[in-house]
């Protein structure tokens, strides 16, 4: 057991980060810590934080305090040998557009000691017939796919991916999710920021729920947040009823009673990560306010 | 595994590469900045055809042909970066660059040999242009390709700083232009570019003199025009010895300002 625990290494470690813009807190005590080898989802609405803590721990923002680690290296001095470790996606880049895809995976390649073989990541990120097209010229999935080419094309150790399936349709991103998934079984530790619950569900060892700069929720996709068992809906009359339970089967039986026959538009499911998240952030607003009052 | 010194130079000179494709295939920047003095020398190239300065003997496309090619430093190194870099710091490719291994050296060395080979392959459609269609004498003693080389790499290095440097003013892509190119006719009609400097009014004079480009335009003459004509200058000489003062002043000035302003990512982010 003491073994098992000691084994355990962080790629990323970060305890009690804080940042202030001004008078605005965007993170007020932050502490999250990714294995080597995993992947952590960050989840939450727009103004939480998300991109605030990822760019500390790329090492594009400096913190006001707290302490941070990547890959065993303070992100707040970032070295060249450091950068050479990590591959990062930044949100909606339009840069380099007079470029062609081959260009420019080729030219990134230069950047990093141990590179991979351009023409590899470009096949890998399915753009290989697109290799010869000027960048601007490329869909937003397309375009966002060469943003991945060049996160991986120095063959990371820990890979940033902030909002990397934004504007996608929904088969481009299951391709998406296969590479991902491809660079987890290779090791590779990935800290991805998404708005897509159903996209941290799949790809996801750990989520991290954010919330006005503060870490809410911790866990397992299938386990974080309070939620019950199962959520069952049902109608009375016009309106649409819905109760989160740990116990369906009883509580469908005291419900059935309330019924002549069968209960109207009866449905149970398994609470799902967005119903965990819904739940999370809805608390966090309630308690904000409380606190205002 | 190669030194990081060289690693730096191979990926600098990569990055050259690079700055040269974004910069000829980017259509309206090799207008702007590349082929818009090529342009002016024909338009006032023919509008003064066959027209003397006084009763000099020399007409009035040599003298112009001076100007131009000072001010193709200009357009090239500072004009150029001053409209680009805070293109590249809003759409992502600074930060896209900061978020790698490449030493920011490397980025700067891309700069200014894309500067460099684009003012070469301008100079040579200028002097090209000038000798078919105006009949414009090239410099052939040694002396005077000497001062046109030094003068070139002093005013491309002073220029390319203050690029970088004056990069920091426009706070979006969009509009750079509006906020560099104002720069570049002041100091153009200022410094004795599509006048004849000794025509100015004496404050004018004086305020260009504060600035490279009057001194790179006096150079460049005592490349094109005959000795004899050092004698319409303003102090009745081409002051090759204080124009190198001045250019190295500036030069040394561009290092600190560089260093001071230049940014990756736009300003209140970080």
């Amino acid at each position: 057991m003491i073994w098992e625990q000691m084994s355990v290494t962080y790629a990323i470690k970060a305890t009690q980060v804080t940042k202030k813009y001004d008078d605005f807190t965007a993170l007020a005590g932050v502490s999250v810590e990714v294995a080597t080898g995993e992947c952590l989802a960050i989840l939450g609405p727009n103004g939480a934080g998300k991109t605030t803590l990822t760019e500390i721990l790329e090492g594009y923002r400096k913190r006001d305090s707290g302490n941070a680690e990547v890959l065993g290296v303070d992100p707040g001095r970032p070295t060249s040998a450091w950068r050479a470790k990590l591959g990062i996606v930044l949100q909606n880049a339009s840069d380099l557009a007079d470029l062609t895809v081959e260009e420019t995976v080729t030219h990134f390649a230069r950047y990093y000691p141990n590179p991979a073989d351009p023409a590899q990541v470009i096949a890998a990120v399915g753009l290989t017939d697109k290799a010869g097209s000027r960048n601007g010229k490329l869909s937003g999935g397309q375009r966002r796919r060469l943003d991945v080419a060049l996160g991986i094309i120095g063959n990371p150790e820990v890979l940033f991916l902030d909002e990397p399936t934004t504007g996608f349709d929904p088969e481009a991103r299951r391709e998406f999710w296969g590479l991902i998934e491809r660079l987890k079984s290779e090791g590779t530790t990935i800290l991805l920021t998404t708005h897509y619950l159903d996209e941290a569900q799949f790809l996801a060892d750990r989520v991290a729920v954010i919330a006005r700069g503060q870490i809410v929720a911790q866990g397992e996709p299938d386990s974080i947040g309070n939620r019950g068992e199962a959520i069952v809906t049902w109608s009375e009359g016009k309106h649409e009823m819905s109760e989160s339970t740990d116990e369906p089967t009883a509580f469908i039986s005291r419900l059935a009673t309330r019924f002549d026959s069968e209960i109207p538009n009866l449905s149970v499911r398994r609470a799902s990560l967005e119903d965990a998240y819904l739940e999370l952030i809805a608390q966090d607003r309630g308690s904000v306010r409380g606190d205002q009052r | 595994m190669k030194s990081l010194r060289l690693r730096t130079i191979s990926m600098g000179l990569g990055r050259v590469g690079i700055e040269l494709k974004q910069f000829f295939r980017d259509k309206e920047s090799a207008v702007f900045n590349f082929l818009l003095p090529v342009i002016l020398l024909v338009i006032f190239g023919s509008v003064f055809s066959g027209q003397d300065l006084g009763n000099s003997g020399i007409t009035f496309s040599q003298y112009f042909v001076a100007g131009m090619i000072a001010s193709g430093i200009l357009y090239t190194s500072f004009q150029n970066l001053a409209i680009s870099i805070p293109m590249e710091r809003e759409d992502g490719t600074l930060k896209r660059l900061q978020g790698t291994p490449m030493p920011p050296s490397a980025f700067f060395i891309g700069k200014i040999g894309m500067v460099f080979v684009a003012y070469v392959a301008q100079v040579t459609i200028l002097i090209t242009v000038g000798v078919l269609f105006f009949g414009i004498d090239i410099p052939s003693t040694p002396l005077a390709i000497f001062t046109f080389v030094w003068v070139s790499i002093l005013g491309l290095i002073a220029f390319t700083l203050l690029g970088i440097a004056y990069s920091v003013v426009p706070k979006q892509g969009r509009g750079a232009a509006a906020l560099v190119t104002p720069v570049v006719l002041v100091l153009q009609f200022t410094s004795g570019v599509f006048f004849v400097f000794s025509d100015l009014p004496q404050w004018m004079q004086n305020f260009a003199s504060i600035f490279p480009l009057k001194w790179m335009t006096q150079a460049m003459r005592s490349v094109f025009l005959p000795d004899s004509a050092a004698a319409m200058e303003v102090n009745g000489s081409w002051e090759l010895g204080m124009t190198a003062v001045v250019l190295l002043i500036w030069i040394a000035l561009g290092v600190v300002l560089a260093n001071i302003f230049f940014r990756w990512t736009p300003r209140g982010k970080n």
